[in-house]
């Protein structure tokens, strides 16, 4: 019965990964690009990292594991949140189906300062 | 390599090649991306991908250990990311 759960979350978490790596091929600009990439890859790499704790079931796997899975989710968001706040600097071109940008005249490019909501309205 | 190949065997096989597919847009996006952040998420990506692979691979095997490999390789990849991130900042505002 484990094995059958193991194998199926294996094989689940490798078609989330594949979609990420599709998005990333097919979506139209670097935002949603990024978007694909990150969410996608971290659900799968959730899935195949709890395939391998349900198929050894050692403590110390479980335990490192479950350590991969919390730092994953830690850190992909930081460096998205990195990577996009760059590439919005650099100006790169949105996809034309882009209607928000909430950002818009919020950035300063001399103090290289970005205005958060509420001041300056 | 496994004596008898079972099910869960068969399953990360089927993995692996899902993952190598994976792979292979990954590179495509790596090398034609029209800017560097599109590169940089494509190297993040395929880090992520490598992670999957060792996970597949320490099953396969039967060798957990392989796992000590994927917490490092997590780690680096977070930090190349975060310092390319840095540098296009950086490399924009001189």
């Amino acid at each position: 019965m484990t094995e059958w759960i193991s194998a199926a979350l294996l094989i689940f978490g490798a078609l989330f990964m594949f979609i990420g790596a599709l998005g990333i091929v097919r979506l139209p600009d670097f935002f949603t690009r990024s978007h694909a990439a990150a969410k996608a890859t971290s659900f799968g790499a959730l899935l195949m990292l709890l395939a391998i704790a349900l198929h050894f079931a050692d403590p110390w796997i479980i335990f490192e594991s479950l350590l991969v899975i919390a730092f994953i989710y830690l850190t992909a968001p930081i460096a998205s949140h990195m990577l996009g706040r760059a590439a919005y600097f650099l100006n790169l071109p949105m996809w034309k189906g882009t209607h928000i940008d909430e950002l818009r005249n919020r950035y300063d490019p001399e103090k290289h300062t970005l205005a958060s909501g509420g001041e300056g309205e | 390599m496994p004596v008898e190949l079972t099910l869960i065997h068969h399953a990360a096989r089927v993995a692996l090649l899902i993952l190598m597919a994976a792979m292979f847009l990954a590179l495509y996006r790596l090398v034609r991306g029209p800017n560097l952040p599109d590169r940089v998420i494509a190297l993040d990506l395929i880090a992520t991908l490598a992670l999957g692979m060792i996970v597949a691979y320490a099953i396969l095997t039967g060798q957990p250990v392989f796992l000590n490999a994927a917490v490092i390789l997590a780690l680096i990849a977070f930090l190349g990311t975060v310092a390319f991130a840095k540098y296009i900042e950086r490399r924009m505002s001189e």
